[in-house]
């Protein structure tokens, strides 16, 4: 090796082959072959059954996805166009809730959500509910709710991203639009907006892959009836419909759609400064 | 040729409690090459950003045409900039680059938006690409091309909008030495070729005398002279013009009579005259006027300190009375030998006392500075050694 500093990899390179490389082998080897390990393609054939499964879990995934970058975009922008003190307390603000467990953040919209919750308590006490004439608003185990906690946990890994592009944006390229004839729209449309590009994509990738394999919210929140990928992989490792042949090769077939995603939208931003993964 | 185009008024510039210009009075002529020239600080960028619009001055008035223009915003002037670090569109390629002016709908004289055809915008693009010298390169990104091309492309970019004013920022700050002077030439040219108005920023003052019209030398927020490049090296206003415009021994002198002025106790012909009798003086002497003479035929005396190749010439530092000059000769007087020294009256030129007499022109520390900077080369190259 070049450099003797080169050594200090070597635990890592270990570590990624014993624990990526080859249990993504294992996977393949399981997607395509019976619970007698023959080969077959069965386990795909198969998977027809689930395809309302994945066409919700990529819905919702590209719904969030939408949901986060118009929520993101604007707050990117605004945060970065403050002083530095405004955007400490902005940042600590977005980065506080992550700092609390997954978990116990999406238990907690349980209890907001849920027909005899606080919303639905809220309502109540209103008289909303009496005006509509009914029991309680159905929130919970709707897609809605899926989608409201996924773009809830996911929504700071859309902003920093977006953020730090902006506000590291070079001035002088603001001023020189100006000076060529922009007003402030077109400064915004002809050089901020393609110039955040590279942010927008890592945000975009970064809040659309945890959502598509998500099975903790849509199980939350979505109470069983809104099934989506995460959960249909679950139960055939751990869950009554044991077959962890058919849920390798829905894994597998997630994964070379995301992976497929995420080259087009590369291609699509290609030529951009390289994109700012945190 | 002398049409007035840009007047700045009383300007005063200031940041909470700290003037970065003080009362600042210029005109700007049509056609012309103007530079404006200080040390860091002085306020020319400033003056510069009030000219383009980035900057409303805190109180007085700036002229475009007769108009006042005050709160007029950049896109709507006349006027357009190279920025110090060309600012280039990063995500467009060097003909997008060039053409975003061009794809921006101008407002007609009716209110309405005109937009110019994509042959035109193509025809315009490729004209200036043939100014600046950079035909075949549109397709090329922008960091696939060295400092001084995008230094041409940042040209291009804003004089393709055929501004009546182009403002420059430290352009050829950024460049070596040999393309500096290269690009000097080149932007004379296009000023020229294109009879537009350069405003031109810079801390260099060879590269002031060398393409300006009028050069105009700045310091603490204040204008110091505003003259043509003869004027402003031959007729220092003060010693500080003096000292930042060429090389100048500046010594204290008193006026005897017009065309008579004192320095050392002896009596020296000078040109100027208008000043009271026995007025206190800075008399400048510039290295390149003083005749080394053997030492009985002086006007005044001294000993060689130190001595300096410089290929052209040597510099000479030499002690008369405890005051050190510096003086160019091509003849070598070694160090420790005595001469005398003529100086012929229009070698010779008188200021009036300023804030900065006494503070500059004594070249008691020369040797030292020199010995600093070759230090600070040895420093860098033991840093690589590693």
């Amino acid at each position: 090796m070049r450099n003797k500093l080169s050594w200090f990899a070597v635990p890592y390179v270990v570590w990624m082959a014993l624990f990526v490389v080859i249990p993504i082998l294992i996977m393949v080897v399981y997607a395509f072959t019976t619970q007698a390990f023959e080969g077959t393609l069965d386990n795909f054939a198969q998977m027809g059954l689930y395809t309302t499964v994945f066409v919700r879990s990529f819905r919702l995934a590209f719904l969030a996805t939408l949901i986060c970058l118009l929520i993101g975009y604007p707050v990117s922008y605004w945060m970065a166009n403050e002083g530095p003190a405004f955007q400490r307390v902005a940042m600590a603000l977005i980065m506080l809730p992550m700092w609390m467990n997954f978990l116990l953040r999406t238990y907690s919209w349980m209890s907001i959500l849920e027909n005899n919750g606080l919303l639905n308590q809220l309502f109540r006490a209103i008289g909303l509910l009496d005006l509509l004439g009914v029991d309680h608003i159905q929130m919970i185990r709707t897609s809605g709710a899926v989608v409201l906690g996924m773009v809830y946990n996911y929504l700071p890994f859309m902003i920093l991203p977006i953020y730090s592009v902006i506000v590291k944006l070079d001035h002088s390229l603001l001023e020189a639009a100006r000076d060529l004839g922009a007003d402030s729209a077109g400064v915004f449309r002809k050089v901020i907006l393609p110039l955040s590009l590279p942010g927008v994509l890592s945000g975009v990738t970064m809040v659309f892959v945890p959502s598509v394999s998500t099975f903790a919210i849509s199980r939350l929140l979505g109470g069983g009836a809104q099934l989506m990928l995460g959960d249909l992989v679950e139960q055939q490792f751990l869950g009554g419909a044991y077959n962890p042949h058919l849920g390798a090769a829905v894994s597998l077939v997630m994964m070379v759609v995301v992976v497929v995603c995420m080259v087009i939208m590369n291609r699509f931003g290609e030529g951009e400064e390289q994109a700012v993964m945190l | 040729m002398s049409k007035e185009l840009i007047r700045l008024a009383n300007c005063t510039m200031a940041f909470d409690d700290e003037v970065v210009l003080d009362n600042i009075n210029l005109y700007i002529n049509d056609k012309e090459f103007l530079t404006l020239l200080g040390p860091s600080g002085c306020g020319k960028t400033t003056t510069l950003r009030i000219i383009g619009g980035f900057q409303t001055p805190t109180s007085g008035d700036v002229y475009f045409d007769g108009v006042r223009i005050n709160a007029v915003p950049p896109y709507k002037r006349a006027i357009n900039t190279v920025f110090q670090k060309y600012a280039l569109f990063p995500h467009l390629n060097i003909f997008e680059n060039i053409a975003f002016g061009l794809r921006i709908p101008k407002t007609d004289p009716l209110g309405r938006k005109v937009k110019l055809s994509e042959e035109e915008i193509h025809q315009r693009v490729m004209e200036m690409l043939e100014v600046v010298n950079l035909r075949g390169f549109e397709r090329r990104r922008i960091t696939q091309l060295s400092g001084g091309q995008q230094q041409r492309v940042a040209i291009a970019r804003a004089l393709v909008n055929r501004p009546k004013v182009l403002l420059l920022d430290e352009p050829l700050g950024a460049l070596d030495l040999k393309l500096r002077k290269d690009m000097q030439n080149e932007l004379k040219r296009i000023q020229k070729a294109m009879e537009i108005t350069f405003v031109y920023v810079t801390h260099d003052q060879e590269e002031a005398l060398a393409m300006s019209d009028t050069v105009v030398v700045m310091d603490g927020g204040k204008i110091q002279q505003i003259g043509t490049p003869e004027d402003i090296y031959n007729e220092p206003k003060n010693a500080f013009v003096a000292d930042f415009i060429g090389e100048s021994n500046i010594i204290d002198g008193i006026m005897r009579a017009d065309g008579v002025v004192e320095i050392f106790n002896r009596r020296f012909v000078c040109l100027d005259g208008g000043f009271d009798k026995d007025e206190a003086v800075d008399v400048v002497i510039r290295p390149e006027d003083v005749d080394i003479v053997p030492e009985d035929q002086g006007q005044l005396k001294g000993t060689v300190t130190s001595v300096t190749f410089k290929g052209m010439q040597y510099d000479i530092i030499v002690d008369f009375y405890g005051f050190k000059w510096l003086i160019q000769t091509t003849d070598l007087s070694p160090v420790g030998s005595r001469i005398g020294i003529k100086i012929d009256p229009d070698g010779i030129h008188v200021m009036k006392k300023s804030r900065y007499s006494g503070m500059f022109g004594d070249y008691s520390s020369y040797s030292e500075e020199y010995e600093e900077i070759s230090g600070a080369g040895y420093e860098e190259d033991s840093g690589n050694a590693e």
